[in-house]
């Protein structure tokens, strides 16, 4: 000892660090990227390696050549923007489609607002829905899965892809559920037509209930997600099953789970306190509900999210959490 | 048993208890002791001897300068060496009592026995000016003077007492071993506070992680039989042993914003002030020395030693075999609220609780990063603050926004600090922030006394 250090207390701190919070959500992630390459192959590793290193790149290019601050790749976030935008996308999508995605989740909707913690969107989705706009023909090809050493891809559309088509030419939902043999046991293990993020819902819950284990997230923004998709799609579904899908259906498919569980409980791009969260969690489920019942689209969470994404600071003033003492 | 905690936020840090074993043995007696005279909250107390004078153990050395001050007594015998400015832990001077030891003889009339008294005291007013001329303040801390405590407002009514015996900062046992081999004494002192008070129940409050200190304490109550002392088992949170926490997890009530634990018919008192409160009343002896836990995982020997108040921080270092080499921080007191020490030269107050010694890799603050809207550091405060707010409007220096999200509620406890991911350093920013606010309800109250004296001039001036 030759100086004694003072500081102001506390004088420990706890393990947790952004890069550990980031780390327990790559490992979180981890069942359902390896669901995703089992099922797509070495065409959906590819579509994970470009995005997840355009993302990286990205962001450190730009702290580095234009920020010219440290750089902030260290902290993971910018990894697992990249994993979620490769689970956003078919496996068939075109590797330079996936840079520009990058450039707009990490350049546009990150880095512009200044980098983590900043931005008002979820990078990942604001990537995704760009992609949706711009490129609706490589967005919207779905392929069947085909396993680790499959042979070429087989296109077919989504469940609800499929179902909306299947609406617009008249048909019931019973029909057109039939006529493609969807069951539920096959949505929770995957292998339904889909982006990887859609294909294991399994895999997807085991990564969330760990996150809620480890403390990371709390549950009631997913769970009020959850509650909404299969209250609102049941009071359909009970008034005209021909017309509107049954709950269990809308929990299934389209990026619900993934969405829920992973892009919706984004730590800057939700609400702080329990009430606040399940307000945002209600808007997501009720908004998913409708754009996918009467929307252009048959996939809304990711609207849904961003739409939520956007009241988020007003959610934060509405609900704040009790004061000690105080009415 | 169900376990009982406070409502709102919290942590967990690990409790590292590592001196739990160590008993509690005497320090020998330093060469000099210097015993400062601001050493609890409130007016300095006022020097009443004079450099020359042969002063004895338990000797009235300074009275206190106010209604809320305190005695202080000479902790040694020996000879008034010098009455001057010296450097506290921080570094800021404050008057110290200088005395060089020569023996160890006590004032007649101080019983220093270990004779047990059990028989409590009819008249409160008797005990409460007994706590008063024993010097006891708060030795959980705060160092308020016990005797204020024991004084409330007319209007407010004491309906129980609370013993705090959490000890929720991670490191400290002395309370702990308090417990264990003063039991007795301490249970006599929480019956002699509810006497003081009027006769109402009394609540001595243990975390889960003092298994032994609850057993031994619910043995001694029995053995005693004490009426309307009770054991609660606590379960292991910070900060649990902070005065309004405690009361809500015991009574379940909250103090109010500004207002006092008596507001809601609490008296909280610590294991250690209890103890205090049994040697000055029963035994006349008043505070003169305290236990202090010095510890750390790298000082090669753990200890609780019953320390003479105005022992300086080295002798006892020294005594424990000096400063180890990878220390890099000292702690008064615990991890979490403690205060870093400056300067080892400065002496022991009452409030000493322990030395902490902390390397570089358990203290070193990891280099700010953006606050990613975790809410971790809200979760945390257990006031139900912003922290990540408070933290933002202190920088902007918005003491309008401050008050309004209640930075003054703000009990200093690190939660927030503690908890961030990004290290933001959240809490050195709202202790400013906090001042902000202090000042301007200060200078509202100066404000508002001097326009009442205004308008009660210009109606004398009338008549």
């Amino acid at each position: 000892m030759s100086k004694l250090l003072v500081s102001p207390s506390p004088h420990i701190h706890s393990k947790d660090s952004t890069k550990s919070l980031m780390r327990d959500v790559i490992i979180a992630l981890l069942p359902a990227v390896i669901c995703s390459f089992v099922f797509y192959g070495w065409r959906e590793i590819l579509v994970m390696a470009v995005s997840v290193a355009s993302c990286v790149l990205l962001e450190w290019a730009i702290t580095k050549y234009m920020l010219k601050k440290p750089s902030t790749v260290g902290d993971l976030s910018a990894v697992i923007t990249g994993i979620l935008l490769a689970m956003n996308v078919p496996y068939t999508t075109p590797w330079w489609v996936i840079v520009i995605g990058s450039v707009v989740a990490i350049g546009v909707a990150k880095m512009t607002f200044g980098g983590i913690g900043q931005n008002i969107w979820n990078p990942a989705l604001v990537g995704r829905v760009f992609l949706l706009v711009s490129f609706p023909t490589y967005m919207t090809t779905w392929s069947q899965p085909q396993g680790l050493f499959g042979a070429d891809a087989v296109t077919g559309a989504t469940p609800l892809g499929a179902i909306q088509e299947g609406l617009m030419q008249g048909a019931t939902v019973q029909d057109i559920m039939a006529e493609h043999g969807y069951n539920y046991g096959q949505m929770l293990f995957a292998n339904l037509g889909g982006s990887a993020g859609e294909v294991c819902a399994l895999a997807l819950l085991a990564g969330f209930v760990f996150l809620c284990a480890r403390k990371v997230i709390k549950p009631w923004i997913t769970l009020s997600i959850f509650a909404t998709v299969a209250l609102v799609s049941l009071v359909f579904w009970g008034i005209n099953p021909a017309r509107f899908t049954d709950p269990l259906f809308n929990l299934l498919t389209g990026g619900l789970v993934l969405g829920a569980c992973f892009m919706a409980t984004d730590y800057v791009t939700s609400p702080m306190s329990v009430w606040g969260g399940v307000v945002f969690g209600v808007g997501i489920g009720l908004l998913t509900v409708l754009i996918r019942y009467f929307g252009s689209y048959p996939e809304g969470v990711s609207f849904a999210i961003l739409i939520m994404n956007s009241v988020v600071p007003l959610i934060n003033m509405g609900f704040k959490q009790k004061k000690f003492g105080r009415k | 048993m169900s376990k009982h905690t406070f409502s709102i936020g919290g942590v967990h840090p690990h409790d590292n208890k590592i001196s739990r074993e160590c008993a509690i043995q005497p320090l020998p007696l330093a060469p000099s002791v210097y015993i400062s005279v601001a050493q609890h909250i409130g007016a300095p107390s006022v020097p009443v001897v004079a450099v020359g004078d042969k002063v004895k153990v338990g000797q009235v050395v300074a009275e206190p300068g106010g209604f809320v001050g305190a005695f202080i007594h000479s902790s040694v015998s020996g000879t008034v060496k010098s009455i001057a400015p010296r450097a506290d832990l921080a570094g800021r001077m404050a008057t110290h009592i200088e005395i060089a030891v020569e023996g160890d003889e006590w004032l007649e009339g101080i019983d220093t026995s270990d004779t047990l008294v059990t028989a409590i005291p009819e008249d409160a007013k008797a005990i409460v000016d007994k706590i008063r001329l024993g010097g006891v303040v708060g030795l959980g801390g705060a160092t308020f003077p016990t005797h204020v405590k024991l004084s409330p407002p007319p209007g407010s009514k004491c309906e129980r007492v609370i013993i705090n015996g959490c000890e929720c900062e991670p490191y400290l046992t002395s309370d702990f071993r308090t417990l264990l081999e003063k039991g007795e004494q301490v249970v006599v002192g929480a019956a002699l506070l509810q006497k003081a008070m009027g006769g109402v129940p009394c609540t001595i409050a243990i975390e889960e992680n003092k298994p032994e200190a609850i057993a031994h304490i619910k043995d001694v109550i029995a053995k005693l039989g004490y009426s309307g002392i009770e054991v609660m088992v606590m379960k292991m949170m910070y900060p649990q042993g902070g005065e309004k926490q405690l009361i809500d997890a015991v009574m379940h009530r909250q103090v109010g914003s500004g207002a006092l634990p008596i507001s809601v018919g609490a008296v909280v008192q610590n294991v250690a002030t209890a103890l205090a409160v049994y040697d000055a009343v029963q035994k006349n002896k008043p505070i003169v020395d305290n236990s202090v836990t010095v510890t750390g995982e790298c000082f090669p020997k753990q200890a609780n030693l019953l320390v003479r108040v105005g022992t300086p921080l080295r002798y006892i270092v020294d005594y424990l075999g000096g400063v180890p080499e990878n220390a890099v921080k000292i702690i008064s007191g615990g991890p979490m609220m403690g205060r870093a020490v400056a300067n080892l030269d400065a002496a022991t107050v009452k409030g000493t609780g322990a030395l902490l010694f902390l390397t570089e890799e358990q203290t070193k603050r990891a280099p700010e990063s953006h606050c990613i809207r975790c809410g971790k550091c809200a979760d945390a405060c257990p006031m139900g603050l912003e922290p990540f707010l408070l933290n933002k409007l202190s920088q902007a220096k918005d003491t309008e926004a401050l008050e309004a999200n209640a930075a003054q509620d703000c009990i200093e406890c690190g939660c927030c600090l503690y908890s961030c991911p990004a290290h933001i350093p959240l809490l050195d920013h709202i202790r400013v922030g906090k001042g902000f606010v202090m000042s301007a309800i200060r200078a509202r109250a100066a404000a508002a006394k001097a326009a009442a004296e205004a308008a009660k001039a210009a109606a004398d001036a009338k008549k």
